[in-house]
């Protein structure tokens, strides 16, 4: 009796493992939703999404304090969504089904193409919501001819942060070539004092970081091939058979190889890895510009960006990531007001309301937009790149096929457990199930 | 598998236990409706409610998810490509790995509740002091969320401050960096599985322990046996009902794992602690639903294969008492 009731009880939690398992595809968690009402008595609501991290916030709310003063009668809320693929499922399910706000924030380039903006968003193309903007930004937010957003913030550089006290106190120079990075990398290592050459933060979810090495070296891979993106969307090039484009991976498994990465590289999260950098702990960090936001402002003033070095030293240059996307849906019963929204953030009070929140850690792509004098050095820094003309967008700007996986990848690449030339060929894998399931034509 | 099982078990119990409690009642009902009241105990009409809810939340998505494991599927559409999903999932480099994974993780982790389990049933059935406080404590972190767990042991497990490297570092061991180091993440997520699922083995292990009849034992005594002999021949054996269950629970729950590992170590660094759950999960976070969707298919029959002959074959090995 006792041994069959155990066996029913068995069956019964075995029976309820798997409708769990099943149940998975059906895991997406909505997020909490404000009604919109356009009523009538002059009041206005406007309903925005945004992305969570506190940098945000601080910029959301101090844009939306400037916006109500700029139009009485006009109240702004706004929700928080996650950020990474979890926000992507949150973004597209909201689209889908109707629930969007009146305007959102989301990617630029690759990622808004899988929103099916044709469908979905809001033609803005030759509207005065982005009259101000600079037309730089718009093939990213283009698709069939159309454009769909203004730019949210500003454009930032993806390369390397350097503690400027740390380069100074041993005499070191910003380096234009791979081999003076290596021997600056060396030259710390070898003064000793606890100072760590490179950081590395491989711990998930912050596993993002550890693209750095190959995403950022795409100012190299363009500056050697021109018609890279092009022809690498076509299933004409790959990562793995491109002499220029294997570099990034190779770097990446350089550094750990010789000994010049934090020993804490694979439970340490970007949090831990920028404060390692403000404090001085740690000299370079391979990172997007727009981190020094997670910093104080004392310690912020003391970090310099450089792109990845190259080759040649004559051609040296950085790869600029643009800035996200602001969309207004079909489904919003507040299409002008939210045009009105889009049109203020790209204005100079729009402009400076955001960087209350958040200093500027590059350039706003505003017509006739220019630094303030006590920006973050970075932005100075990845400025002097643009007006150089020595920068190129991300590849992820110019193509839409980029693979999910380049973060494992790169992290097993980086960890030393996959040698480069291997994972630039699973890269290329990857790549394929992609276009594949984007149904791309020629692949 | 064990769903299929189940409805022959289900009609059983519909003739004979659902009219009411206990064994009087369908006697009763024999007596004043016949034979056929017997077979039939309720209208068709009384089953429809429940038949509603079940065709609709679990055999329609069922069916459905089989379809859509055969498309490319955006959420907005869905394009018939035939078995090209299931082609990709299998030719993907992380499903090699993450199946070894998998296997390994199951393996070690019911492995380690069967022993363990078995060990602190035994304890916790012999005459000592504040049995019951014991064995609360022992099933307590059954209680407790998963991913709490998972946080929590993310921070214990941190490298050089942690609470074990911390420890460690007192009797001069330089701990390693238990979660980012690629040799050692998979295990060290499935030692905190078995930390915290040890409660239900032991559970389970106690009452099998407690079944036995003390006829035995007195028999062992009487033949003067030792605690040793007593142990390893009436207890182990005669406990194997609950062994099995044990085994087949936690195979079963190692083979889905997700949520523990996803939250320590996201499947890293890199793919080494991906299990084939996690690598699913990637896919539809990558917007890659009808993939996603084929490897859950996958995974199904995969749990089918090995779990319905392991049933089956333990309950052909069942004892009676």
């Amino acid at each position: 009796m006792k041994i069959a009731g155990l066996r029913l009880a068995t069956a019964g939690v075995a029976a309820a493992a798997l409708v769990t398992m099943s149940a998975c595809s059906s895991g997406l968690g909505g997020g909490s939703s404000s009604s919109s009402n356009a009523g009538g008595g002059g009041s206005k609501t406007l309903s925005l999404l945004v992305g969570q991290d506190p940098a945000t916030l601080k910029s959301t709310q101090a844009l939306i304090d400037a916006f109500q003063k700029a139009n009485p009668g006009v109240t702004v809320k706004f929700d928080t969504r996650p950020g990474g693929t979890q926000g992507d499922n949150l973004v597209k399910t909201k689209l889908s089904t109707g629930d969007m706000q009146d305007v959102f924030w989301y990617n630029s380039g690759s990622l808004l193409q899988a929103l099916n903006p044709s469908k979905t968003l809001v033609d803005l193309t030759g509207d005065p919501a982005v009259a101000n903007v600079d037309p730089s930004f718009f093939p990213v937010v283009t698709q069939g001819g159309k454009v769909y957003g203004g730019p949210v913030g500003t454009a930032f550089g993806g390369g390397i942060l350097y503690n400027k006290d740390v380069y100074s106190k041993l005499g070191l120079q910003v380096p234009k070539t791979w081999n003076d990075f290596l021997a600056n990398a060396d030259k710390i290592k070898a003064a000793g004092g606890g100072i760590t050459p490179i950081i590395e933060t491989f711990k998930a979810p912050d596993t993002w970081t550890s693209q750095l090495f190959v995403l950022g070296d795409y100012y190299n891979v363009q500056t050697a091939n021109p018609n890279f993106a092009k022809d690498y969307t076509a299933n004409k090039i790959k990562y793995a058979t491109d002499p220029n484009a294997i570099k990034g991976f190779q770097k990446l498994a350089e550094v750990k190889a010789k000994g010049y990465v934090n020993s804490n590289y694979g439970s340490a999260t970007q949090a831990q890895g920028m404060k390692m950098l403000g404090t001085g702990k740690g000299a370079m960090y391979p990172m997007l510009s727009n981190a020094v936001a997670l910093i104080p402002a004392d310690q912020a003033k003391k970090i310099g960006f450089f792109g990845i070095p190259g080759d040649d030293a004559s051609k040296a240059g950085a790869t600029v990531w643009e800035p996200a996307g602001a969309y207004i849906p079909k489904t919003s019963k507040n299409i002008d007001l939210a045009k009105k929204f889009v049109a203020f953030m790209n204005t100079k009070e729009g402009t400076d309301a955001f960087s209350q929140g958040t200093p500027p850690t590059g350039p706003y792509l505003d017509k006739g937009y220019t630094l303030p004098a006590d920006a973050p050095p970075v932005a100075a820094d990845l400025q002097n790149y643009i007006n150089a003309k020595a920068f190129s967008p991300a590849l992820e700007f110019l193509s839409p096929v980029k693979g999910p996986s380049l973060e494992q990848i790169c992290v097993a690449v980086g960890t030393g457990q996959t040698p480069p030339q291997q994972g630039a060929a699973q890269y290329d894998q990857d790549v394929t199930k992609e276009a594949k399931q984007l149904g791309l034509p020629g692949w | 598998m064990v769903t299929e099982s189940r409805p022959g078990k289900a009609r059983v119990a519909g003739r004979r236990g659902d009219a009411a409690p206990g064994g009087s009642a369908p006697q009763r009902a024999r007596t004043k409706h016949g034979r056929s009241a017997l077979e039939r105990t309720y209208t068709p009409w009384f089953y429809v409610p429940a038949g509603v809810i079940y065709a609709v939340i679990f055999i329609v998505p069922t069916v459905m998810s089989f379809y859509f494991a055969m498309t490319r599927w955006t959420l907005f559409s869905a394009t018939f490509t035939g078995l090209d999903n299931f082609k990709q999932f299998f030719s993907e480099q992380a499903l090699r790995s993450g199946l070894w994974h998998t296997i390994v993780y199951a393996i070690v982790t019911s492995g380690l509740k069967v022993v363990l389990g078995l060990l602190l049933a035994v304890l916790l059935t012999s005459t000592i002091r504040v049995r019951g406080l014991l064995r609360s404590l022992v099933f307590f972190p059954v209680l407790v969320s998963t991913v709490a767990v998972g946080i929590t042991f993310g921070v214990i497990l941190t490298p050089d401050t942690g609470l074990v490297d911390t420890v460690l570092s007192w009797v001069g061991i330089t701990g390693p960096d238990w979660l980012g180091n690629p040799n050692t993440a998979l295990l060290s997520v499935a030692l905190v599985d078995v930390w915290k699922g040890v409660g239900l083995a032991t559970v389970i292990y106690i009452a099998g322990v407690l079944s036995i009849p003390r006829e035995y034992y007195e028999a062992v005594d009487v033949d003067g046996g030792g605690a040793w002999h007593k142990f390893w021949n009436i207890t182990l054996p005669l406990s194997r009902p609950a062994t099995f269950s044990v085994i087949l629970l936690s195979f079963i729950g190692g083979l889905r794992s997700f949520d523990l590992i996803w939250t320590m170590t996201g499947g890293g660094p890199g793919f080494s602690s991906d299990v084939i759950a996690s690598v699913i999960y990637k896919e539809y976070q990558a917007g890659f639903f009808g993939l996603a969707t084929a490897g859950n298919v996958v995974l199904f029959i995969l749990v089918m294969i090995i779990v319905f002959p392991l049933f089956r074959w333990m309950n052909s090995k069942e004892v009676d008492l």
